[in-house]
């Protein structure tokens, strides 16, 4: 959000810098004294978390990386050294493991507030597009660095997942086949897709972080959206973000270090699978193959379809769909807390993909199958069909005027509107005007 | 020991909110048709839990005894029998046990070129009876005998739990740091040998375990209904099959995870620091928004 800036720099130092690189200045404008809504919750803090979690990963990674052996021989004997021999390896590892457990819970509440408070809607659509692709990004650089330990699970996750290019010899007969050798570098998964897949998973970091970016920046161009889905109006509306989100996201983001620190210290194992402390073995397929749990939503989706290519097409179509919903969400408002009806769909869709979590860790066979599509079909459901349909129909139930307003309790005032100078009495205890 | 006692009170009051939960003994299973397999109480479990030293000890016996006849356990290191958090044996005794060891390290070439064995230093692995995997299967008539390094974190126990136990049972688990399925695991294995049921089908040299997917098993039973293994006047435990069965599955899972004890002892300082912090941005967070309606 632009706003004026008030950085003033002190010393002749400080001047002789701001007139050729003003990164102060900017850090000033962007992060000490940019306006953010007073109103927001506490599901705000999860960006600031997930930038905790991005170079946590990235720390750790580094480290791992220096100890780390990207072949088939050694890549599962060099794990368990890290673990054993390599000072607090033991430590390090098991943060870079369950922190990609934490990324992903991180995201996915990320996530699911854009949805409830309708985020994405204009003009935070770039925004919202650019998430989607962090969140693809992430997904490749979670699935390759899974298969680095070179446990079972490693290497018959890969297999399964990397097989399912092979469906596309349905349509151009050969095409499948000729990617999946492509992807392996032979023809099987070996060493020397291990080799490929560190290399990749090293980089994708990096693209995760340049996303990032490009994401804060769009963020600080249109400004923060809200609980109340209104925009800042007045300068009563907003607080800036030094100290008041700074301090708030400080303390949401230290107890999920709590949650994170749990996992990592009391039980490490728990968030992985027991068969990935077992050598990749190309003869022994595990009686269950199944991926990671932030995975197994979209696990469920592919195998809810009968057709293979199917099931492949709705796998990323089920990712791809969320790049379109700005355009698909018809409301007039955009928080669900003033939409009635759309208010149940939400749920039901939240209810949909934990449903869906669930039945991807069970086998594809019965009643589990059979729920999987149910659910599968609401899922896309609730983008092409609830979205534009509720949205067009449902009459928004009464608003504030103002963030102020909806702060201070007032309903249906639309005294501030008139934009600018008119501050409504009672919201003098900003801070702006202490 | 001290750390234990001291959170002693802690796991206690853990243990009576997942009693009054009404989930405690939620029976688990591993897989298809085999028997439940029941939460063991393990000294090193759970969020406080520490290994026993003596309990170490009488498992690395155990271990010596019987598994070693046929399983290597070629990621622990002699001198890993020494280090804090372990069996913490006597480091004379630990190179005289390596000098001993009857499996041999393969060294060379010598300056000669030629290839050669060796006994064992304080730095080599524990080695198996067997060079390769190859040679393990010829000797066992063709099944093969895992390395024991990792067991314990490479075995788990599944739920065969109704989908809307899920999120409290995972509740549970997290609260109370369960992560001991392996474990437990291994203990229902080494003590669930039984006599075949009427009419199951037990295919020629395998023995028949309740717990075992599929109950059946080539490893024939390692410890005795009467235990196998006669401990020391002062190794605080006398030889029985769960005595034995216990012991070793402790050792092992010190062998798959030798830095417990030092994790969990970080874990509370950290748990601390990190209380005290987040208390004090609590705090912070407050005052500074205390004017600020929102």
């Amino acid at each position: 959000m632009s706003h004026e800036s008030t950085y003033e720099p002190k010393s002749a130092a400080a001047k002789w810098w701001d007139q050729r690189l003003p990164v102060p200045r900017m850090m000033h404008d962007q992060f000490v004294d940019f306006p953010t809504p007073r109103n927001l919750n506490y599901l705000w803090t999860f960006g600031g978390i997930l930038t905790f979690c991005l170079v946590a990963q990235i720390v750790t990674g580094i480290v791992l990386a220096m100890h780390y052996q990207p072949s088939a021989a050694e890549a599962f004997d060099s794990v368990d050294r890290i673990r054993r021999d390599v000072n607090y390896g033991w430590l390090i590892q098991a943060m870079h493991a369950s922190g990609a457990s934490m990324f992903f819970i991180a995201v996915y509440i990320h996530i699911f507030r854009g949805l409830y408070y309708g985020s994405y809607r204009a003009p935070r659509e770039i925004l919202w597009i650019l998430g989607v692709f962090i969140l693809l990004a992430m997904m490749a650089t979670a699935f390759m660095g899974y298969a680095l330990p070179w446990g079972q699970m490693s290497f018959w996750g890969v297999t399964v997942i990397t097989n399912l290019f092979s469906s596309l010899d349905q349509v151009i007969p050969g095409l499948g086949t000729a990617i999946v050798q492509w992807l392996w570098g032979g023809y099987s998964v070996s060493g020397t897709t291990l080799n490929r897949f560190f290399s990749l998973h090293y980089l994708l970091p990096f693209v995760i972080f340049g996303l990032v970016i490009l994401h804060i920046w769009a963020l600080h161009v249109a400004g923060q959206n809200n609980p109340t889905g209104i925009e800042i109006k007045t300068k009563s509306d907003s607080v800036p973000m030094f100290p008041y989100a700074v301090m708030k996201d400080a303390f949401a983001l230290f107890v999920f270090v709590i949650l994170f620190a749990w996992f990592v210290l009391f039980m490490p194992d728990y968030l992985g699978h027991a068969d990935n402390f077992n050598v990749a073995d190309p003869l022994v397929t595990p009686p269950h193959i199944v991926p990671e749990w932030y995975f197994l939503p979209f696990y469920a989706i592919l195998r809810a379809i009968p057709d293979k290519l199917g099931g492949v097409i709705a796998m990323f179509a089920s990712i791809a769909i969320l790049a379109f919903i700005p355009w698909l969400d018809r409301s007039p408002v955009r928080s669900t807390k003033y939409r009635p009806i759309y208010k149940w769909f939400f749920w039901l869709f939240l209810i949909s993909c934990l449903a869906l979590g669930y039945l991807g860790a069970k086998p594809a066979e019965g009643v589990y199958v059979f729920w999987a599509r149910i659910f599968t079909a609401y899922y896309f459901a609730h983008f092409l069909i609830v979205m534009p349909i509720v949205g067009s129909m449902e009459t928004p139930s009464k608003m504030p005027g103002s963030i102020t307003d909806a702060v201070l309790g007032k309903k249906g005032a639309a005294k501030s509107d008139s934009g600018g100078g008119g501050v409504p009495a009672g919201a003098t205890a900003s801070p702006e005007d202490r | 020991m001290i750390l234990k006692r001291a959170f002693a009170p802690i796991r206690a009051s853990l243990a009576a909110v997942a009693v009054m939960g009404g989930l405690t003994g939620t029976a688990l299973a591993a897989g298809g048709g085999e028997a439940h397999i029941h939460r063991h109480h393990w000294s090193f479990g759970g969020i406080t839990g520490q290994f026993d030293r003596n309990q170490l000890r009488r498992g690395f016996q155990v271990y010596q005894e019987v598994c070693a006849a046929c399983h290597g356990l070629e990621r622990v290191r002699f001198r890993n029998l020494v280090e804090p958090g372990g069996p913490e044996f006597d480091e004379e005794a630990v190179k005289a046990l390596a000098a001993e060891w009857p499996n041999q390290i393969a060294d060379g070439p010598n300056d000669e070129g030629e290839m050669f064995e060796r006994p064992a230093k304080l730095s080599d692995i524990i080695k198996g009876p067997y060079k390769n995997d190859k040679e393990a299967r010829a000797a066992q008539g063709g099944a093969l005998p895992p390395d024991l390094s990792l067991t314990t974190r490479a075995r788990g126990v599944h739920t065969d739990a109704p989908w809307y136990q899920h999120i409290p049972m995972m509740a549970r688990d997290i609260f109370t740091g369960y992560q001991e399925g392996g474990a437990d695991y291994l203990y229902a294995l080494l003590t669930g040998y039984a006599e075949k049921p009427e009419g199951f089908h037990l295919a020629e040299g395998m023995n028949y375990n309740k717990y075992f997917p599929g109950q059946q098993i080539a490893m024939a039973q390692p410890l005795d209904d009467e235990g196998s293994v006669e401990y020391q006047e002062n190794a605080g435990a006398k030889m029985s099959l769960k005595q034995n069965a216990e012991d070793v599955t402790a050792f092992l899972a010190w062998a798959a995870d030798p830095s417990l004890n030092a994790r969990k002892q970080l874990g509370w300082s950290v748990m601390i620091y990190l209380l005290i912090t987040t208390l004090l941005l609590y705090f912070a967070k407050k005052s500074i928004w205390r004017n600020v309606k929102h």
